[in-house]
Order: C-alpha cells, then structure tokens, then sequence
C-alpha cells in the first residue's frame, strides 16, 4: 500500500504561516489514512468469517442550547449506544472545556470526548499564557480548524455555549467544519423532535427558571420521540457568576431497580482441580548498583 | 490505490438505509446569491437557508461575509468549505493591507479567493461571488464560481437558485441604475428564485456597499415582494374565489 506521495493540500489551506500560540503542536499535515485501510482489510477478513467488527459507540443523542438573559444553558440526554444496545445508561455528553464554556457533544462518542479533551487542553494553555478566561468564539474557531482539516471524518456535532467579556453565545460546529451562530440550537438524532418544542416556546431574554424548564422539554420530547436518546436529562447552567452543572437535572421514571447483589465473595466458586506447573529460569545475568544513601 | 481506499472508506461509513439523510449528508449552503454594481457601489444579497439533506439546518444563516472593510463575499456550496476559505482570505487580504498601507482592492481579494478555489479545486464545492468597493475602480462585482475560474460582470447571480431568475436578471437590469434600483432588483429577484428553489428560503439579506460605508438590511418573509403567482390560495380566499374552480 503506497502512501499518497502529494503535498498535503489541507495544511496548506488552513496553517498559512501564522503562529498559534495556543496550541500545543503544529498539527502534522492532512488526514492519516492508515487506519481506514486497515479496518478495510479487517472487514474483509472477518466478513466471511462468524465475527463482525465491533460498532462504533455512538452517542444517538439528544443535545439542546438556548441563551437567556442571565447566560447559556445547555442540556443533554445521558444514553450511550453501541448499534442496537445502550452501552451506557448515565453517559455524560456536556463535556467542561473551560471555566466558563462548555460543550455538548453528538455523533461519535470517541471523537467528541477527545475533540472536546483537546480543545480544552489547548484552552487551559492558553489561559495560563495570558492570565484570562478564553472566549468562546476562540474555542469555536479551533474547533473548526481542526474538523475542517479532517474533512468530516471525526464524527463530531457539537453545540458550545459559554459567557464571556462579550455575553452569552451559543455556536453550532458540524463534523465538516461549518458553524452557525443562533440563539437556540438542537442537535443529534432526536434534534428534530427537541427543536419543535424550542421554536414554539422560544423566546429572547428569558428568565432562567423558564429557559431550563424549556430546554428540559425539548430533551424530554427528543427521549420521548428518539431510540437512540433516553435515560436521564442533564442541565449545564452557565453565567457570569459561575456554572451549575446539575447532573441530572432529571432522571428517567422507567429505571429499572436490581433485584439482588450481584457481588460474589471469595469461595463462591469451589476449585475441582489444581495443577502447579514450576517455570524453569536461569539466571543469566546479574548486575548490583549500589544506591547512595546519605 | 489511496483513492481506492477513500471511496471504500466513504462506503463503511454511509450509515443504515433506515437513517435519515440529514444525518450523513454535508451542510449544504444550497441557495441564492446576487450582487450587481451601481454608480458608487455595488449591492448584494443572499437568502438565508443552510440546508443538510432535506433538514434545514439553519434557517437564519448570514451568507454575506466581510473579507474587509468595504469587499464582501456571498458563499454558495459547501457551508465549511465556504467558511474555511473565507477565513483564510481574511486574514491574507488583512496582512496584504497593512504592508501595503492602504484599503486593498477588490479585484486583489477576489484573486485570492480564485487562488484557493482552483488550487484545491478537487477538495473544494465552492462557489463565491465577491463584491465591493474600492477608490480606484469604484463598485466592482467579481465571480468565483465552482473550479475557479475567476471573471467580473456588472451584475452576477449563484447558487442553485440562480438558474430560476437568469431570465429575470437578464430582462431587468440595466447599466448606471441607481442604489434603490438595484435594491429592488436584487430583492425581487431572490424572492422570486425563493418561490421556485427548494433550497433557498427564509429570509433576504441585502447590503450596501460604497464609499460611506455598508448598509446592511433584512427582509422578512412576509415583508418579501409579492408576485401574480404567489400566494394563490390567500388571493382566492380574500376574493372569495374558489380555490379548486369546478366546471
């Protein structure tokens, strides 16, 4: 398999000569396409055979963001999905980028964990060079530099929302890169289903209390209306004065309760056979330090 | 045998039949953009949907980006290739005009945009249209459109609703009109490409540019410019016609 031996055309587009001082690492060129021939041979092999490659964790999803007069807030369901199975029944999606700006992540659930890491590891650097709290639109600008250089193949939808010297702001960043800036945002499968109760109940300036019971509805109606969104409703509240992450916000009514312990102790399982098998080792060589002590 | 890779790749990772397309398929700009120059300026306007699939992703979009003080570019095609390049002009036009000292010139920033799109050509989906205004050739229009050819009209119209009001555009304008003028021009005509293309809605952004500055206004849908076959139904209705006549 040749790698493709052409200038990387990405790097060229996005990196043309400026310095980022918030970045860890000059991001080496274009997108490595390794792994995908890789997965492509994988599949090959194991399709005839009885395994199946394991599906990516998929966050399904119901996220939700609206600003109100006071600051962000920001709500999301909590189950995780691997194909046709809940992975994970109290998953968190609003990831903490900042102590000021958060981030709600659908799609691949790998990809928005890390994307989000990264991000708020740059940030953190960032903060520590200057002495400030980053802006949320330079949180949404590095974002979209780095989906757009990997031209959609992290799998990523994300809504950010944060308060800063310049007010509240809620971003939309697609998995290729694009960005939309509204004042109330749905996303993930059941988007359809949350941003029908936000365009009815939607509007500017809202009192807090009413802008969190607005976004619990129309996470409650994406869990309601979606398969792949369900289990609890988390609420990330954040203003000037600092974030309330209330997790959840609410939990689901259909929680099943576990009859018995499912702990066992030593000796639960009686031993039938023993067999001691000795390794035989030589030493074959053997060095002393003496270490310094004072 | 990388190419063979990418498509296999694009294969894996199309999703179930059962999905729906607005979660697989790229942000699309879909839309109307038109700009045409005046005596002093030049005006350009755009719709406002940003569509993924059949979802409409955004309904509220602002497609009229500023590359300067007085240049703009109207974005149709991919909404993150679009952006990117956006960007990355803004910031090569802004370095250019303070080594040079002075307002940059339009057709300086509309090469380039012609640089980037026909460089990467391959990778990218899109097409601009760049208009503004400088001291040297006034109001100026220039079009960018898919592969990168670059080339300046009085009066330029893209997006996958232009092909709906060529006609229009052809029959309406005329050289050395005024600034109304061609406000209503434009407006009428993106209304109009608005009715017919599926992918182009909600709202008209217009702007101004010229010499004092930019002029920025919206138009809401019900504010948008009516026309005969609009609106049949509330006609019939305030007439107090039948909407489907029987013979």
């Amino acid at each position: 398999m040749t790698k493709s031996t052409r200038q990387p055309r990405t790097k060229i587009l996005i990196n043309s000569g400026m310095a980022l001082s918030n970045v860890l690492e000059i991001p080496t060129s274009g997108f490595n396409f390794e792994n995908v021939a890789r997965n492509v041979a994988l599949e090959g092999l194991l399709e005839g055979g009885q395994t199946k490659t394991p599906k990516p964790m998929k966050t399904g999803t119901t996220i939700a963001g609206l600003v109100c007069k006071e600051g962000v807030v920001l709500g999301a369901d909590t189950r995780a999905t691997s194909g046709e199975v809940v992975a994970d029944k109290m998953c968190a999606k609003i990831h903490y980028i900042s102590p000021n700006i958060y981030c709600c992540g659908a799609g691949t659930a790998a990809d928005t964990e890390k994307t989000t890491d990264l991000l708020s590891s740059n940030l953190t650097i960032f903060s520590m060079n200057s002495g400030r709290n980053p802006r949320v639109v330079m949180a949404v600008n590095i974002l979209q530099d780095m989906l757009f250089r990997y031209r959609g193949q992290i799998g990523a939808s994300l809504i950010l929302g944060g308060v800063d010297c310049n007010g509240n702001h809620l971003y939309t960043v697609g998995p290729y890169g694009s960005i939309d800036n509204v004042p109330y945002l749905a996303m993930g499968s059941g988007d359809l289903a949350a941003l029908g109760i936000l365009e009815d109940r939607f509007k500017p300036n809202m009192e807090m209390e009413e802008a969190k019971e607005l976004v619990r509805d129309a996470i409650h109606s994406g869990i309601m209306s979606d398969l792949g969104s369900g289990n609890n409703i988390d609420i990330c509240v954040i203003t000037k004065q600092g974030v309330d992450y209330i997790r959840p916000y609410q939990e689901s009514e259909y929680k099943d309760k576990r009859q018995k312990r499912y702990k066992y102790g030593p000796g639960t399982t009686s031993i039938l056979t023993e067999k001691i098998v000795p390794l035989e080792l030589e030493v074959v060589q053997e060095t002393v330090q003496r270490m310094d002590t004072a | 045998m990388a190419a063979a890779t990418a498509m296999r790749f694009g294969q894996l990772s199309s999703g179930s039949d059962m999905a729906p397309d607005w979660t697989t398929k790229e942000v699309s700009t879909g839309t109307t953009i038109m700009a045409v120059e005046y005596d002093g300026g030049v005006v350009i306007g755009a719709d406002s949907r940003t569509t993924t699939g059949a979802y409409i992703a955004n309904r509220v979009t602002d497609k009229l980006t500023p590359i300067h003080d007085r240049i703009f570019c109207c974005r149709s095609g991919s909404a993150a290739d679009t952006q990117a390049i956006a960007d990355v002009v803004t910031y090569q036009l802004g370095f250019h005009s303070i080594e040079l000292d002075e307002a940059p010139l339009v057709q300086t920033a509309a090469n380039l945009f012609k640089a980037s799109c026909y460089r990467y050509r391959e990778e990218l989906m899109a097409g601009i249209i760049v208009a503004g205004w400088d001291k040297r050739r006034g109001g100026q229009v220039y079009t960018v459109p898919v592969g990168g050819m670059l080339v300046r009209q009085p009066v330029s119209v893209g997006g996958s609703g232009s092909t709906y009001i060529y006609g229009y555009m052809d029959s309406n304008y005329k050289p050395n009109m005024t600034k109304d003028q061609c406000l209503r021009l434009v407006s009428g005509a993106l209304s109009l490409a608005m009715e017919r293309d599926g992918s182009s809605g909600g709202v008209v952004r217009l702007a101004a540019i010229s010499e004092t500055g930019v002029d920025r206004q919206v138009i809401l849908g019900n504010q948008l410019p009516k026309w005969s076959t609009t609106g049949y139904i509330p006609y019939c209705l305030s007439k107090g016609l039948e909407i489907y006549p029987t013979v």
